[in-house]
């Protein structure tokens, strides 16, 4: 789960990391009273759950209330890069000396956490690493052992020396947020320096992992912050791992690669998935139903595509299953299903019998793949 | 020979009285596996239809000989059945569980560095050596004995390209879901190295997604070391960058863990790579003539 900047900056406060005075406006006006009240010029920031918004017009620095109430409305009338915006950010504007970069992450191809500091900001990360590897300073650090004072002196040693107790301060404290609450990145792009001296969070980059979250119940609750789509709500609150996408293909299968593949194998026969659908292992009947009750809600789909290799699920559950929702919803598009593993022939007896309009049988994964994009696209013709 | 699992696997089920731990327990006896005893705190004395219960991993490996752990306890309990099963030094450890926070299975990845337990998993189907042991939650009857070894990050997609071989004719000596978390035991460089010593095998096939770079470092392995011919397949071309599919670990992060880099990579190192799981057999059926 990708926090908002100000949630991830709360969490920076809570930790002992120093950020900017702001407060978070829902509407055009508190976002003026908010500056009002920072002393009248700001910065303002639309909160999304991703990066490029410094580029992409999302942070605009205002020099009067009547300014910042004006940014505000913009960002929350137009979202940013197709995304709802829901609140800003208004933060004082400080004069800044330099710009830094820190970050520690959980490196999946180590198992340990890799802690970096490059001594300029502002960057792509990325692009940095690319062209001038050197210029980040890395360091692995053992959850076994947990975070030193080595650490922080190799990880800090190429910073003029009145930075590098300052940031390695700033470090211990994402260090703490990365191990008490969970967190898989935190990230610091810039760290600034201020003229007076103070080194401050400037922005915050939080990703929790959602596997711990039921031990991070106030975290969890974050989440009502986000904007979310209704059908993308319905999936969560049936257990289902959904994605919406971009396409006219529903695709519902299960588990997460044979779904990947899935939407692979749509896009190859020239049309593209509408969203991943995981009902998961074992899916009983009233998940299935779900699932495609969930698909046919979207609007943009113009074929449903159900792939399943029965393991653990089995086959004549799943054609119940899709009965059921039939009975329940009447589908204005067809529905082409591929059943194989676990009772499949009794899956495929089941669903011939019913014999329902929309119901396309499929013999292969290849060829329900191929048929639904086919489909999808004649109906959208 | 087969690798991890085989004749003498003998196996202790960590929450073998659940819901799941029953069922597959009994599917994986059936199969021909030795499934010797089971765990449940404050169950010792029963049994789970003549598997003898014990409330310790210890207490189990003392009264049976058990060599190979299954874990199926839920997610906040899991590490611990990790912890115990290393420390009464089983040689494999396979724990099916999903949802374990990541966070955990760094610190017991740290644990078992240089320890003599080879950890399968977390949220993984387990491991099969068809004919000999099934160890998890594969359906044994869509495999058949033979000399391909199959190494996979997911579940049900290894069960599409095992059935597709299968209907070829092309049995598998092991198949090895490695998990679909971020941080986790056997990859793929394990089970290269593994299949590339083991005489049954004759052939591999790989099987990656989106996420991280377990691939690209096993295609360098590849490169390096291997001379068996090498089949892969990667699924998540069409995923896009920042979402999570699925599993905890398939996510495209900034440009890293695309399948396009991946597959790339791999064709580099000399991998035959299909792009539907019916060419991976198709390529596979090709190598082996």
């Amino acid at each position: 789960m990708d926090l908002y900047e100000h949630q991830g900056k709360e969490l920076f406060a809570k930790h002992g990391i120093p950020v900017p005075r702001g407060i978070v406006a829902e509407t055009p006006a508190a976002a003026r009273v908010a500056a009002e009240s920072l002393g009248g010029d700001a910065v303002v920031k639309v909160q999304v759950q991703t990066g490029g918004r410094g580029k992409g017009g999302g942070v605009v620095l205002v020099d009067t209330p009547a300014e910042a109430e004006a940014a505000a409305e913009r960002m929350l009338r137009e979202g940013f890069q197709g995304r709802r915006v829901n609140r800003v950010l208004v933060e004082e504007r400080l004069p800044i000396e330099r710009e830094l970069y820190a970050a520690i992450l959980l490196d999946r191809s180590t198992g340990t956490d890799l802690a970096m500091v490059a001594a300029e900001g502002g960057v792509d990360i990325e692009e940095l690493a690319r062209e001038r590897p050197e210029a980040i300073r890395r360091q692995h650090i053992d959850p076994e052992i947990g975070l030193h004072p080595y650490h922080l002196r190799r990880l800090t040693g190429g910073l003029p020396h009145e930075l590098r107790d300052l940031v390695g301060n700033v470090l211990a404290g994402l260090y703490d947020v990365l191990t008490t609450e969970d967190a898989t990145l935190v990230e610091v792009n810039p760290l600034v320096l201020l003229t007076d001296g103070r080194v401050l969070a400037l922005d915050a980059k939080v990703t929790i992992d959602d596997n711990a979250l039921f031990r991070h119940p106030e975290i969890e609750m974050l989440r009502s912050a986000f904007p979310i789509d209704p059908v993308e709500f319905r999936a969560r609150e049936a257990g289902l791992q959904y994605v919406k996408l971009e396409g006219r293909v529903g695709i519902i299968g299960n588990g997460a690669g044979l779904v990947m593949s899935t939407l692979d194998l749509v896009h190859q026969a020239g049309a593209d998935a509408a969203n991943f659908l995981d009902v998961g292992g074992g899916a009983s009947a009233d998940a299935i139903a779900t699932s495609l009750e969930v698909v046919l809600s979207d609007p943009a789909v113009r074929s449903v595509l159900v792939n399943i290799f029965g393991g653990i699920t089995r086959c004549d559950v799943v054609a119940r299953g899709m009965l059921e929702a039939l009975e329940r919803v009447t589908p204005t598009v067809p529905i082409v299903v591929r059943l194989d593993g676990t009772n499949a022939e009794e899956g495929r007896r089941i669903l011939e019998e019913a014999a329902h309009p929309r119901i396309v049988p499929a013999a292969t994964m290849l060829q329900a793949a191929r048929v639904a994009a086919e489909l999808a696209n004649a109906e959208a013709a | 020979m087969a690798i991890l699992v085989d004749e003498g696997t003998r196996v202790v089920v960590s929450g073998i009285t659940g819901r799941e731990g029953t069922f597959h327990a009994l599917r994986n006896r059936a199969y021909g596996t030795q499934v010797v005893a089971g765990v449940t705190p404050g169950k010792a004395g029963q049994d789970v239809e003549g598997i003898p219960v014990f409330d310790t991993i210890a207490d189990a490996v003392e009264a049976t000989g058990a060599n190979t752990s299954l874990i199926f306890v839920p997610p906040r309990f899991a590490t611990e059945a990790i912890y115990e099963a290393a420390d009464a030094e089983l040689r494999l450890i396979v724990c099916i569980t999903e949802g374990i926070p990541v966070r955990d299975m760094a610190r017991v990845a740290s644990y078992l560095r240089g320890k003599p337990s080879a950890l399968v998993g977390p949220n993984c189907p387990g491991v099969i050596s068809p004919g000999k042991a099934n160890v998890g939650i594969i359906p044994g009857e869509i495999c058949a004995p033979g000399r391909v070894g199959l190494v996979s990050r997911s579940g049900t997609l290894t069960y599409q390209i095992v059935y597709e071989l299968t209907q070829r004719g092309i049995g598998q000596s092991t198949c090895v879901g490695m998990g679909g978390d971020p941080v986790h035991g056997v990859g793929f460089l394990e089970a290269l190295e593994a299949f590339e010593a083991d005489p049954e095998t004759d052939l591999v096939v790989m099987i990656g997604e989106i996420g991280g770079d377990d691939e690209e470092r096993a295609a360098a392995y590849v490169a390096e070391r291997m001379r068996k011919p090498v089949v892969g397949y990667i699924a998540g071309f069409t995923a896009p960058p920042g979402k999570r599919m699925g599993h905890a670990g398939a996510i495209v992060t900034g440009s890293r863990g695309t399948a396009q880099a991946k597959a790339e990579a791999l064709e580099a190192a000399g991998v035959r790579v299909g792009r539907t799981p019916t060419e991976v057999a198709d390529l596979v059926a090709a190598a082996l003539r």
